[in-house]
């Protein structure tokens, strides 16, 4: 029991933790934006996995790791103006182009793998971002070593995380982002373009989801592999509800998020083979589950969300 | 009233608009000018292209023919770019829609600074606006609170955030559709100050209304629209009530009085029942009314008005007391009810009459849908719907593109003479009419009545449910009032005053409902 709290006073617990977040941080911002501006965007998991797999084939193939980076959210801005084209200017169902854009984002990229590697069966490596061991952190107790422990995509998302509130709440084109998000009607009768915008937030938002893919393959690990992404797009989805779309409380839902996860991984190393470990697998899941109960019944919707706006219509 | 300035010169011109949606015409060659300074009030029955001639002024709409011309800051009239709501900004018109377009996340500063400032840049001269936003409400006594969210701001407060953005944008022109259809007298009288402070500071207004007090008092012009042509355009001046009426419906609109009545056996008969909750529950109700008889209910919204409906639809079961509707006693399901013969119109008819997405046959045989000759074993018979929505559209005069037209498309006043048409169809011997003519014009307002009228003398019983005492008056032959839920005796409708009656509805003791004077 001393044990399992024990876990909570570790840095490397700590670091983990907010390594496992850093993906959930970029992916929830994406699917924040997108859904204040009212599109749903299922695409996210699809998104996740073209972008580990564009950023780290560009740097595989000699691409500097930043230049990588971009190339991942260009893949991601253009999947989420694909989405767009389906739901904001064709007004289709956002759940059916969503799932489609997944499914097609998905095999495009494991055909794209297999095309460039037809006969490896390990995948190649690469050098990724390399912790920035701010050593000035170290001071601080348990935090600080977690922190410094982290790349410089890790501080991307928690600058995107800020850049995204600071948006939101005090610009121009954050309040036609959430007027728009309300009632698009507002926005088309102050002569702004319902349609642009909406175009925008999804290809800013869809970048940022494929950023959390890329911080994986160039980040996490130095690969990409099948299945990698394993649901974490649908966990941000959850999230979005959960941080009531705000930016603040989307960065601490994906650390509460990643900390279940690190700790239930160090949890099975404790109790060794007694408990089945697909049951701790289980517990940030379930967890995520309590919490949205908890906080997504009082959930205040975008209320345009999901419906298309047809100009004219009665 | 002011009389109309002597030789302004015209800030918009239109020419010969002509719009067509399938085979409906909503516009017909229609002209319309407006000078500096001028309120022009916009009139027509429910239908008449008022709506969709404002829409094409804002670029809303794309009109089939004709111009809009703008005067220019030279005075000089341009033609302005149609289907662009931009360019109709730019020009200087505003419109505040019927329907509010105001962002209900935002608050009420930021609804007025969405797209003033330019999208993409930092928010800077927002103190300055706001300044300006505050001079603005000094200025014309619109109040309104700018640091709350706008879903927290009652509909008077909603409407003149409308107006102050509409405002800020250097708007010469400011078109109102029907502005006053959600206000109070209080508010509605405060809007007609602020408006004809704008209008002496030079703003030309166009303010599309149903009530004709309303136009009298504020407009120095008077544009009438029928069928989509213009039937009028003269000055207020020397205009009144009748007038307007018959140039609104083209014929001489009489004066209405309930008929006699030849009471039959009793078809509600309500003892004592409670119901509901909240602050609509009704308390002890005691209520009979006959066949024949139109008994009406007259209470403002909310005083346990849509619980009685309730109970009579069946949507309500009754907590204590005794109700028997049409020789069944105490509670049933809706369906029931309108087997036993209780005809329905809903107090809010978009929300709990109609589906919008369905066809106007199909709303018309919804509740007969399974009944012959609407189907046959389990399957609908089309011909026998289109025949039967063919006769309702002719007999009710209903204006639609076609029976196979989504019922969203009518007008207000077009469904809910759908609606009568449905509830009147099987000749029903008990009909619950909640707010039958609200928000409708005079021209559907006076065939609705009609038709009740004509109902009640073939000897169904009508519980008319009204906060209108004209519509009272010119009905009912007994009337109640209602106030926290509970009822005052029934009486005759021709030993009652108005103002007995606005006593008893503000809950104050009326010697009208025999209390003691």
């Amino acid at each position: 029991m001393i044990d399992a709290l024990e876990i909570l006073l570790q840095a490397n617990f700590w670091a983990a933790a907010i390594r496992i977040a850093t993906p959930l941080i970029f992916g929830v911002l994406g699917a924040l934006i997108c859904e204040r501006a009212g599109v749903l965007n299922l695409g996210i998991e699809g998104i996740f996995v073209a972008g580990a797999m564009a950023g780290w084939l560009s740097v595989y193939l000699g691409a500097p790791l930043w230049l990588g980076v971009s190339v991942a959210a260009v893949t991601g801005a253009c999947l989420g103006l694909l989405h767009g084209c389906l739901t904001v200017i064709l007004g289709l169902s956002q759940h059916v182009a969503g799932i489609g854009i997944t499914l097609f984002a998905t095999s495009a990229a494991y055909f794209g793998y297999r095309v460039a590697f037809p006969t490896v069966t390990t995948p190649p490596r690469i050098e990724p971002f390399q912790p920035l061991g701010l050593s000035f952190l170290e001071a601080v107790p348990v935090i600080g070593p977690a922190l410094s422990q982290q790349t410089a995509l890790t501080w991307l998302a928690f600058a995107a995380t800020g850049a995204t509130a600071f948006v939101l709440a005090k610009t121009p084109l954050g309040l036609a982002i959430r007027a728009v998000g309300d009632n698009p009607a507002s926005v088309d009768a102050q002569g702004l373009s319902v349609a642009g915008l909406r175009m925008g937030a999804l290809a800013a938002g869809s970048a940022l989801m494929a950023l959390g893919g890329a911080f994986l393959t160039m980040s996490a690990f130095n690969a990409f592999f099948f299945g990698m992404i394993n649901g974490r797009g649908w966990v941000c989805i959850a999230l979005t509800v959960f941080a009531s779309w705000r930016p603040g409380k989307a960065l601490l839902g994906a650390l509460l998020f990643g900390a279940f996860d690190a700790y239930q991984l160090r949890l099975q190393t404790l109790a060794g083979g007694a408990v089945p470990s697909q049951l701790f697998l289980m517990l940030p899941y379930l967890l995520s589950i309590a919490a949205l109960i908890l906080v997504a019944r009082k959930a205040d919707y975008p209320r345009a969300l999901m419906k298309p706006y047809i100009k004219g219509e009665r | 009233m002011s009389a109309p300035p002597p030789v302004a010169a015209s800030v918009l011109a239109l020419r010969g608009i002509t719009k067509r949606f399938g085979a409906l015409t909503a516009n017909s060659a229609v002209d319309l000018t407006l000078h500096k300074g001028e309120i022009v009030a916009l009139l027509g029955e429910n239908g008449a292209g008022k709506t969709t001639l404002m829409n094409i002024l804002f670029g809303h709409y794309l009109a089939d023919e004709g111009e809009v011309l703008v005067a220019s800051s030279e005075g000089e009239l341009r033609p302005l770019p149609q289907g662009s709501p931009q360019a109709a900004l730019d020009a200087g018109i505003g419109m505040v829609h019927q329907h509010f377009t105001l962002a209900e996340n935002l608050t009420g500063f930021e609804n007025v600074l969405l797209g003033l400032e330019p999208l993409f840049g930092l928010a800077r001269g927002r103190r300055a606006m706001r300044r300006s936003v505050e001079a603005l409400i000094a200025r014309t006594g619109l109040s309104a609170r700018l640091d709350v969210r706008v879903a927290e701001l009652g509909v008077g407060e909603r409407q003149r955030i409308e107006i102050l953005k509409a405002l800020s944008r250097r708007t010469r022109i400011l078109v109102l559709d029907e502005p006053t259809a959600v206000l109070t007298p209080q508010e509605a009288e405060g809007l007609f100050m602020a408006l004809r402070t704008l209008a002496a500071e030079g703003l030309s207004i166009v303010f599309i209304s149903h009530k004709l007090d309303e136009v009298l008092a504020l407009s120095q012009r008077l544009v009438v629209l029928r069928a989509g042509r213009k039937v009028a355009d003269r000055p207020t001046a020397g205009a009144d009530r009748a007038l307007i009426a018959r140039l609104m419906v083209g014929e001489e609109v009489e004066v209405e009085r309930p008929a006699p009545v030849h009471p039959g056996p009793v078809a509600l008969d309500l003892a004592h029942v409670s119901a509901g909750s909240g602050r609509t529950r009704l308390i002890e109700a005691t209520l009979a009314l006959q066949q024949g008889e139109i008994v009406g209910i007259a209470g403002v919204s909310g005083n346990g008005q849509s619980s009685l409906a309730g109970l009579v639809a069946g949507l309500l079961r009754p907590e204590s007391g005794a109700i028997t509707v049409l020789g069944r006693q105490g509670a049933a399901s809706p369906a029931e009810r309108r087997r036993d013969g209780v005809g329905r119109l809903a107090e809010d008819r978009h929300r709990d009459g109609m589906v919008g997405d369905m066809t106007v046959e199909e709303n018309l045989v919804i509740e007969r849908r399974g009944e012959m000759p609407f189907s046959r074993l389990g399957l609908l018979r089309s011909k026998a719907i289109r025949a039967a929505a063919q006769e309702a559209i002719a007999s009710y005069d209903i204006r639609c593109p076609g029976p196979d037209a989504p019922l969203r498309l009518l007008s207000g006043g077009n469904i809910q003479k759908l609606l009568l048409a449905r509830a009147l169809a099987g000749g029903p011997r008990l009909i619950l009419a909640n707010q039958p003519t609200r928000g409708l014009d005079v021209g559907a307002t006076v065939g609705v009545h009609r038709r009740l009228r004509e109902a009640a003398e073939a000897g169904a019983a009508v519980l008319l449910i009204s906060e209108d005492l004209d519509e009272l008056f010119a009905l009912s032959h007994r009337i109640a009032v209602i106030h926290a839920g509970r009822l005052t005796p029934v009486v005759d409708a021709a030993k009652l005053s108005a103002a007995e009656i606005g006593l008893a509805m503000a809950g104050e003791a009326s010697s009208g409902f025999g209390a003691a004077a």
